[in-house]
């Protein structure tokens, strides 16, 4: 009895931390290279819009997953031209992407359902979960871990593949350096503008993954409440993370978790605590700045990248 | 031939009200394309947009109504931005407020005497944003914390502890499982100038005077704005930087504590759901357009606004999504962003080829 419910706990917890993870890492990538991210939330609702809108006309579910994945990447590319071209204020240009694409993702998706009626509400394909052969017969986590989406299971590679490329190649010290020291690594040949514009996309394109996911395979359909402040969760969780992949998948665990009680807590009649667990994703963040930043030493070490947020003018 | 950046030493006035102008315009023209997608005549569109937020008396006075709360959230934001300090935390500290001076309201009208309570309700307000504003602060001084990323997680934190009030504790045992509080004493009720227009818009006005006459005429004034020009010199000169922070954040969140009052004493005259609704980030859009000016801001939370009530106009008449209005605010602050390139750079067609400018990319 006990086991099933752990069982089920974590399973949900996975499914529910997918999306968050997915746009974390996003964030990391984006956020390494020195270009601060506060747009996750709008980029997660328009690929989220997209990923449903792509799948629902062609009817195919990888058309939606890779038109989530362009959205996103295309709204992280307006981002980038404002803080890399345009040397805007980041902060600014990331919440104003937020509020925008708020908008725009409601005003589109009232407009492009069937004869410019609204897509809210209709059904499209779903990503369904399958079983692993093998593993998921494992004890605990071989039904939670291995009875998944495809996309779940993209994110089991992605996640050691991308620590791996952040810190253990080449490619991956330079993004790691011009978001460290963008003078520095420019003078070593390392040009700052072109791979900040670079892993920006990425980012968008991993976030626009996570989108995808809510409105294929965690609540298939569209409305614009889909993502429901999980941009701002991943947001929290890249600090978390002190950006690092491996840590993010704490990070989202911890927040699928918490969701995944509150089911069980609802479910069970219980509703007073749900607001206070709500909370623990916020909290846990601050304390966990609070943690780092207190100390120096662990500061320095932890991966904050010293150049995030400011313009690199090459002068 | 190509485009190139000079940096300026400065910039006019005139500079400025032009980019303002510029990105205002620029929003509207992209408004306009998505209008003509969808098949509406734009100018058709912004028409009864206007109209409908200032086209008679009931429109403006309903536009006043949305602009009381941006503007207090506005002048918080940019008086925290002054000092270089970056407040998103406008909604939790609206909350709060709103959050306090509730309490106030429901549990002080047994004891306190009636004329009394009023004020009371109204200082609530103001000390329940203050102190929410201020953790941000002491979370910096103390440990070290970014006041970007500390006042984003205390809205949510914010928001989900006056969720669990309305929706739970002290939810009116009589509202027929409404979400909200039961109604506040008529004592605690915010005097109205007009329809559901309150005296909240004039101390919106009072503190926008405040702020200008703290900035401009007194010497922490000067120092917020020292420290907010460039904090290194501003520790070199021997201004207390943790001090001005501190003061800077808890004024900030008690006049944001201030429209949260407002909402609740002066509209609803109980706390229920639809108290947060995204003020945190138009207070910033509010901010920027009025480009931290009181003034610039009075007009700014007029404008965004009006934005909004003539979006809700919108729907009615041409059954266009209410979210235009926030296309058009999310545009505007992108804008403005970007317009700042021309505060900080001439830009030059050159014929020849640039030796020593910067090249834009």
């Amino acid at each position: 009895m006990e086991l099933a419910l752990i069982e089920s706990v974590l399973s949900i917890a996975i499914r529910a931390g997918t999306s968050v993870l997915f746009a974390t890492l996003g964030g990391i990538m984006t956020e390494r290279s020195g270009v601060l991210n506060l747009g996750i939330e709008g980029m997660m609702l328009l690929s989220a819009l997209a990923g449903f809108a792509g799948a629902f006309y062609s009817g195919s579910l990888l058309v939606g997953v890779f038109a989530g994945m362009i959205v996103g990447g295309l709204v992280a590319a307006v981002h980038a031209f404002w803080c890399v071209t345009l040397s805007a204020n980041q902060v600014a240009s990331g919440l104003a992407l937020v509020i925008f694409s708020t908008g725009l993702a409601d005003f589109i998706g009232q407009n492009i359902g069937p004869e410019g009626t609204t897509l809210v509400g209709l059904a499209g394909p779903k990503l369904q979960r399958f079983a692993v052969p093998g593993l998921s017969s494992l004890p605990i986590v071989g039904e939670s871990f291995f009875h998944q989406d495809a996309l779940t299971y993209l994110l089991y590679l992605l996640v050691p593949l991308i620590w791996y490329y952040l810190f253990k190649t080449r490619p991956g010290i330079h993004l790691r350096a011009i978001g460290e020291n963008p003078r520095a690594a420019d003078s070593l040949g390392v040009s700052v503008t072109r791979l900040r514009y670079v892993y920006t996309i990425v980012g968008g394109v991993l976030i626009g993954l996570g989108g995808a996911h809510l409105s294929l395979a965690y609540t298939p359909g569209w409305s614009v409440d889909i993502t429901s402040g999980r941009g701002w969760i991943a947001i929290a969780m890249v600090i978390f993370s002190l950006w690092n992949p491996l840590r993010a998948v704490i990070g989202a665990l911890l927040f699928g978790g918490v969701t995944a009680i509150q089911f069980r807590m609802q479910a069970a009649g219980t509703s007073i605590p749900t607001f206070f667990l709500s909370m623990a994703p916020y909290i846990a963040t601050i304390v966990a700045l609070l943690f780092i930043s207190g100390r120096r030493s662990l500061y320095r070490h932890n991966g904050v990248p010293s150049a995030l947020g400011t313009v690199y003018h090459r002068e | 031939m190509k485009l190139t950046l000079e940096r300026r030493q400065g910039y006019g006035q005139w500079t400025l009200l032009l980019t303002i102008l510029g990105a205002v315009l620029v929003a509207l023209a992209f408004g306009a394309l998505l209008l003509l997608i969808v098949g509406v005549n734009p100018i058709e569109a912004y028409r009864l947009m206007f109209v409908g937020a200032f086209g008679s008396e009931f429109a403006t006075v309903d536009t006043l109504v949305k602009a009381s709360p941006l503007l207090l959230t506005g002048l918080g934001v940019s008086l925290a931005l002054r000092a270089n300090i970056w407040n998103i935390g406008a909604e939790g500290q609206l909350v709060m407020g709103g959050f306090a001076a509730a309490g106030v309201a429901l549990f002080w009208s047994e004891w306190l005497p009636e004329p009394l309570l009023l004020p009371a309700v109204i200082l609530a307000g103001f000390v329940g944003g203050a102190l929410w504003g201020l953790i941000p602060a002491l979370l910096k001084i103390f440990g070290g914390v970014n006041e970007i990323v500390s006042t984003l997680m205390l809205n949510y934190v914010a928001v989900l502890w006056v969720e669990y009030l309305f929706f739970d504790a002290w939810r009116d045992p009589r509202g027929f499982g409404f979400p909200g509080t039961a109604e506040f004493p008529r004592a605690a009720w915010l005097p109205r100038l007009t329809g559901q227009l309150h005296i909240g818009i004039i101390f919106g006005l009072i503190i926008a005077a405040l702020i200008w006459f703290l900035l401009n005429r007194t010497t922490i004034g000067y120092e917020i704005r020292v420290q907010g020009k460039s904090p290194l010199s501003a520790r070199y000169a021997g201004i207390n930087v943790m001090r001005n922070l501190m003061l800077v954040m808890f004024l900030s969140g008690g006049i944001a504590g201030l429209a949260g009052m407002g909402e609740v004493a002066g509209i609803s005259h109980r706390m229920q759901n639809g108290l947060a609704v995204g003020y945190g980030f138009t207070a910033l859009i509010v901010a920027f357009l009025g480009r931290l000016s009181p003034p610039g801001v009075i007009v700014a939370a007029v404008f965004v606004a009006g934005l909004s009530v003539g979006s809700e106009q919108l729907q009615l008449s041409m059954n266009l999504p209410a979210s235009f209005a926030l296309i058009l605010q999310g545009a505007v602050l992108l804008c403005i962003a970007a317009g700042d390139l021309f505060l900080r750079y001439r830009v030059r067609l050159n014929v020849r080829p640039p030796s020593q400018q910067m090249v834009a990319e």
